[in-house]
Parts: structure tokens; sequence; C-alpha cells
């Protein structure tokens, strides 16, 4: 047998049929949906007639539109946005699809709600409506997002016609700094291979540093992977993903749980395996990583300068003035000790429990600057109780963040916390695009710890120069 | 699904690199749970200020691609978020085809599927296009799906690839989902291999979380 990557394997052994030299018929374990992407694919199984074959492999979670103030009973005033949550119950309903509805304790953003259940297994092929998909590799699962047709298609038929990608390996060995995180390094990454730098690949962690990454930072590295413009990210379980997934899954147990543990054994990338590109680098060089533009290949180490248009590569000339049109910072300039207004912890990217425990630990003793808007928007129910039982949530209230409920929220605003023109944002979401975070709304994509410095500083701060 | 052989007109060109799905539908537009309402969304900030007035700078707005039904665009175009809606917007606002450099995978996946043709040509030749498309007397584009060539006023024809699966979407207009429903005794058969192997993936989603 020929030698096969990780991401082979994974395709092959859910490939019920090849339709072209290109294109195979994919079977999907698990199809996660949120109120948003999914109803345009709903009514197109009404117009013709069918019912979802296999609900059980299919889950949905209300992420999206949701109000994330701290109010007891969660209403979604906003009219179209309320439709949008009542008519994902009455789908999910009709086809007997599991759903964590808005006032369901356990509701969260889909990234965060679907591994802490354990619905997120090594060598699966998981499937969403979101482009931010790609977070499952961290336990060897194969993820990645897809518009609304073919959530209709994975609903009507779980599986998807699927047109392979090239496997691209990132080697990256070398211990991570203090201060700096899988968050950092991935905007490194991004930054150094560009934002459609891994397009038509799926992207291969391996090396030292990835080993030493925990479960929930290699989250933040495959969520991320996708602005590399990656069709997917994984990492090959190992023991640390491994006791992850099983103390998640009770179901998984004695025989059972030897027959999986021998099957998963196998998911890594044969010893010749063929990698149509490969990237090395050396975590012991990363710094914690800013965006100064509004494309997340638009970033800088701390002690980095604003890029002068005059003198990047011609082909970045136009982009390099029309983001800093945008950014409004000074070409040439320190990104170091730009002012900011707001700050963001949250998002499918970081808003984890590890994510927390960073960021209060920098917040813990100091006070959000005067004029800063700070807030913290747990990934989950299950995230936010965590938070609370280690009164994490008082230290954030205590320093004057506001601690608010589960939910997309900011990262997208499509919910009402939206910022207003010209607040420049500390985030720590995963795109600094042109009127993500509100119109005219200026977004600086970094690392919890490096968000929670700013909060204290309100300015954008080298989280080392802190002393915690 | 209808059948498309070729597809001509007049381009509006975009001189934007990364132009993301956000940017392309805005969040305000995506509240619905039909396809219907997203022509005033398109590219929503760059048309129109923050009074909801036409910002004429746009090339969206100018008179003279008023009738224009393709886009030139930069290279990752479509980047971001996988919201279909964005396809759907330019669908609805008339745009037939885009011509870039590159487009992001998911963005050219949902417009493949809903046969708004995406066609990758070198940075040049789009800079070319859009040379001409800026002049007053622009000459048409006709994108020839069957031999994958675009043709412009005296440039020379240019070649482009799509897949087999996709020149046939166009060409058949194929139902994708009709043809995948085709297979469901496949399908049947190899989930009962499947889950023979990996019990544990069985189910997934339902015995972790109760359906009520």
């Amino acid at each position: 047998m020929t030698s096969q990557t990780l991401y082979q394997k994974i395709v092959d052994s859910h490939t019920v049929r090849i339709m072209d030299e290109q294109n195979v018929l994919l079977f999907c374990d698990l199809h996660l949906m949120n109120e948003y992407t999914s109803p345009q694919a709903f009514t197109g199984l009404d117009e013709r007639n069918i019912k979802v074959p296999m609900p059980g492999q299919n889950v949905s979670v209300v992420s999206h539109i949701i109000p994330t103030h701290p109010v007891a009973i969660r209403v979604i005033s906003d009219k179209p946005s309320a439709l949008q949550a009542t008519n994902l119950a009455k789908n999910c309903s009709k086809h007997g699809i599991p759903l964590f509805d808005t006032n369901d304790a356990m509701q969260g953003i889909e990234h965060v709600v679907a591994p802490e259940h354990g619905m997120i297994r090594p060598g699966m092929v998981v499937i969403c409506g979101d482009s931010h998909t790609t977070t499952y590799g961290a336990l060897g699962a194969l993820g990645f997002g897809i518009g609304t047709s073919e959530v209709e298609h994975v609903l009507a038929t779980q599986t998807l016609v699927y047109r392979t990608a090239q496997s691209m390996r990132i080697r990256v060995d070398g211990v991570l700094p203090k201060g700096t995180t899988s968050k950092d390094l991935i905007l490194m990454i991004i930054g150094q291979i560009g934002a459609q730098g891994a397009r038509g690949f799926v992207v291969e962690f391996c090396g030292s540093a990835i080993d030493a990454l925990s479960v929930e930072a290699r989250f933040t590295l495959c969520n991320m992977t996708v602005e590399a413009g990656s069709r997917g990210a994984l990492i090959a379980p190992d023991q640390t993903a491994i006791d992850y997934v099983l103390a998640k899954c009770p179901d998984i147990v004695g025989e059972t749980r030897e027959r999986a543990l021998s099957q998963w054994k196998n998911l890594y990338s044969d010893q010749d395996a063929k990698f149509e590109k490969e990237y090395t680098f050396d975590a012991s060089n990363v710094e914690p990583h800013v965006t100064w533009g509004t494309s997340p290949d638009q970033v800088l180490a701390i002690s980095g300068k604003v890029p002068v248009p005059t003198q990047v590569a011609p082909e970045f000339k136009r982009s390099t003035e029309q983001a800093l049109a945008y950014t409004k910072l000074n070409a040439g300039g320190a990104i170091e000790g730009t002012p900011i207004q707001h700050v963001f912890i949250g998002s499918c990217t970081n808003a984890r429990i590890e994510d927390l425990r960073a960021a209060s630990g920098i917040v813990a003793g100091h006070q959000v600057a005067q004029g800063v808007r700070a807030m913290v928007v747990p990934g989950s129910g299950a995230v936010k109780q965590q938070a609370e039982k280690e009164g994490l949530d008082k230290i954030f209230m205590d320093a004057g963040f506001e601690w608010r409920k589960p939910g997309c929220s900011m990262c997208l605003a499509m919910n009402d916390d939206v910022l207003t023109e010209g607040t420049r944002c500390a985030s720590t979401t995963n795109r600094n695009f042109e009127g993500r975070q509100g119109r005219g709304a200026i977004t600086h994509l970094m690392s919890p710890a490096m968000a929670a410095a700013a909060a204290i500083t309100g300015k954008i701060t080298d989280v080392r120069q802190l002393g915690n | 699904m209808s059948t498309i052989k070729t597809i001509q007109g007049t381009a509006t060109p975009i001189r934007i690199d990364n132009l993301d799905t956000d940017q392309i539908m805005p969040k305000q537009f995506l509240r619905g749970i039909d396809k219907s309402g997203l022509v005033v969304g398109l590219l929503y900030d760059l048309r129109f200020d923050t009074q909801g007035r036409v910002k004429p700078d746009f090339a969206l707005n100018q008179a003279k691609y008023k009738s224009a039904n393709l886009m030139l665009g930069g290279s990752n175009f479509g980047c971001g978020s996988s919201r279909e809606h964005a396809v759907w917007g330019l669908l609805q606002f008339g745009v037939k085809a885009i011509i870039a450099p590159s487009f992001a995978e998911i963005f050219y996946s949902n417009a493949m599927g809903n046969q708004l043709l995406l066609v990758s040509l070198p940075t040049e030749q789009v800079e070319r296009l859009m040379q001409l498309a800026e002049r007053p007397d622009a000459p048409e584009i006709v994108i020839d799906v069957e031999n994958l060539q675009v043709t412009c006023g005296d440039l020379a024809p240019m070649s482009f690839e799509i897949s087999k699966r996709h020149q046939e979407m166009f060409l058949k207009g194929v139902d994708v989902l009709g043809m995948s429903l085709s297979y469901m005794d496949d399908i049947n058969a190899f989930t009962k291999a499947h889950w023979a192997q990996q019990p544990w993936v069985k189910d997934v989603a339902a015995r972790m979380r109760a359906c009520v």
C-alpha cells in the first residue's frame, strides 16, 4: 500500500464513491448547524419533501444572533433574529435533530460546544455552515466549512460532493517563549504564508512545539488556519488529544475503548507520505503578535513597525494603502502604544477556559483603563460555569470588565454587540476585516493575555512588560 | 438549474484584494430565513455612506457600469465567512460571472453551485481587462464555458480552467443533490460498514445530546 498523509487516510475512510479524478462523495460523521446558514437548506428539503435520514449525526446550536447581556432569561428582541432561532428549533424538532437552544444552560458557540460534549472524535469528518469548522483538527478530525446549498446536501444525504485538497505540512519545533501562545504562533504563520498561502491545501501541523500545546491551544491554532485560506487543519491525535476525548466521551469504555484506541493509533501521516508543500518554523522566535491591517495576514510582532506602502513588495502596495486608510495607523510607526477604546475577549478562537484563565491572570489586581470598555463573552455555558467556579468572573468584574453570556457576539457583530465607527478594539477573535465588528470599527487581533493587557493600559501593550 | 454555454457583457472593476464575504454581504443582511432581499446589502459599506447615501466614487455606483453584468476582482476574492448570502446577493444584483486572479475555496464552491461563474486568470490579464473595462467604449467580455476561453476586444483569447464537474453544471444544468440522492443505496451500504467498524461515531450527536 502506498504511503498516505493523515488527511488522505481520513478522506479514504469516508469515501462512499469516487465521482471523478477530483471529487468524491464524502460521508460526514457530524454536521453542525447554526440559525443563520441553515434555514434556506431546510426550506430546500421541504420543497423536495425530504426527511433527514440520519438526524443523530447532526446537531444545532443557536450561536450567532443571540444577545449576550447578563440577564437570567435571554430574549432576542430583534424580530428577524428571533425568528431565526425559533425557526431552527422548529426545523430540528421536525427532523429529530438535537439542539442547544437560546436558553439552554449549555448553549454557546458551536465550535466550543461540540467538543466539550464529546461530539468530536479522532478520525471523524465534521462539517458546518461556518468557516471555522477547521477547529476540530486539534483532535485529529477533519473539519471544514460549507455553504448553505451544501448544508442542504448533507442534511439530505449525510454526504458531500467533495473536491479533495492537497496536503501541506507545517512543522514547528522549539519552545514558545513566556507571554506567547498558539494565537501568536498562528498569527505569525498567517503573516508569513499569507491569507491565501494555504489555499487548496489541508494543513497538518507537527513538531515539538505543537506536541507541547494543550488541546485548547490546538483548537485556537486549527481554528485560525482557515485565515491562511486552508481547507482544513489537522494534528495527529497523541495522548494529549486522546485523554481529552476519552474524558468527554463516557460512551467509549471497555471493549469499545480498546477498539477505538487501536484505530486511532493509525491516525498519522506515514513516514514517507508526500506533502505537496512544507514549511518549518521555530517557536522560540515567536513574539506576541497584533494585526495592523484589515486581513489576518497583515500582522506584526509587538516590537514591529507598521509597514510603509512604498517599501512593501509591489503586489502588496495597494492592499497596504487600503488597509492603512481604514485602520488609521501611521506607516512606519510602532504598533505598541496605539490607544484602544474597546476590548473583546471571546469567539470560537479564544473563549475557552484556558483563554479566560490567561486573561484573568493579567487582569487580577488591576483596573480597566479609563475610557475603555472591556467585555468577556465565554464560549459556552460550560466555560462560563467553570470560570465562575474558579472565581474568574469576579476578577474580571472587579477590574471593570463586563461578564456576559455565551455567544459569537462581537466577533462578527450579528447580535447587538456592535462597535461604533472609529472605535479601535483589542480583540481575541479571528478576523480584522473592514466593518466586521461594526462599520468603521478597527479590529486588532491578538491573544487573550495581550487583550487583557490592552484593557489595563488602554493601549496596545506588550504583555511581557507587565511583569505578571 | 438552467443551461449556460456563454456569458457575455461588460464588467465592473473592483480593485480590492482579499475582498471578504463580510464586506460582500454584511451581517445586518443575514437575518432572513429565505434568500430574498439581498440586493440592497451587496457591498453595502462600499456602496453607501453611514447615512445611507450613495457613494459616487465607488465603481458599482457609476453610470458607466450600470449595465455591467460581470465583475473583475482582486486576488483571494470571497475570503472569510462561508455565508452563501454573498453569492445570492451577487446573483440578485445581476452579476453573472466574476473574473479574478484567485478565489477563496468556500466561496468558489458556493458560487459555482449557484451558477455564478468564477474565472481565474493571471493578475496581468485581469488588470488588462480592468483597463479595458474602464474605457468609455469598453468592449464586451465573452466567457465561453464550452471552450473555457475569455475574449475581449482585441486581446488574444485567454484560456481558463474549471473542473469537468463544474463545467457540466453550467452546460447541462445538473441537479447535484438530485444526483446524489440516487446514490442513497451506496450511502446506506457505506454507513453499515463504517458503523460496524466505528460504532462510536454512529449517532454521535444524539448519543451525547438527547433530542427534545
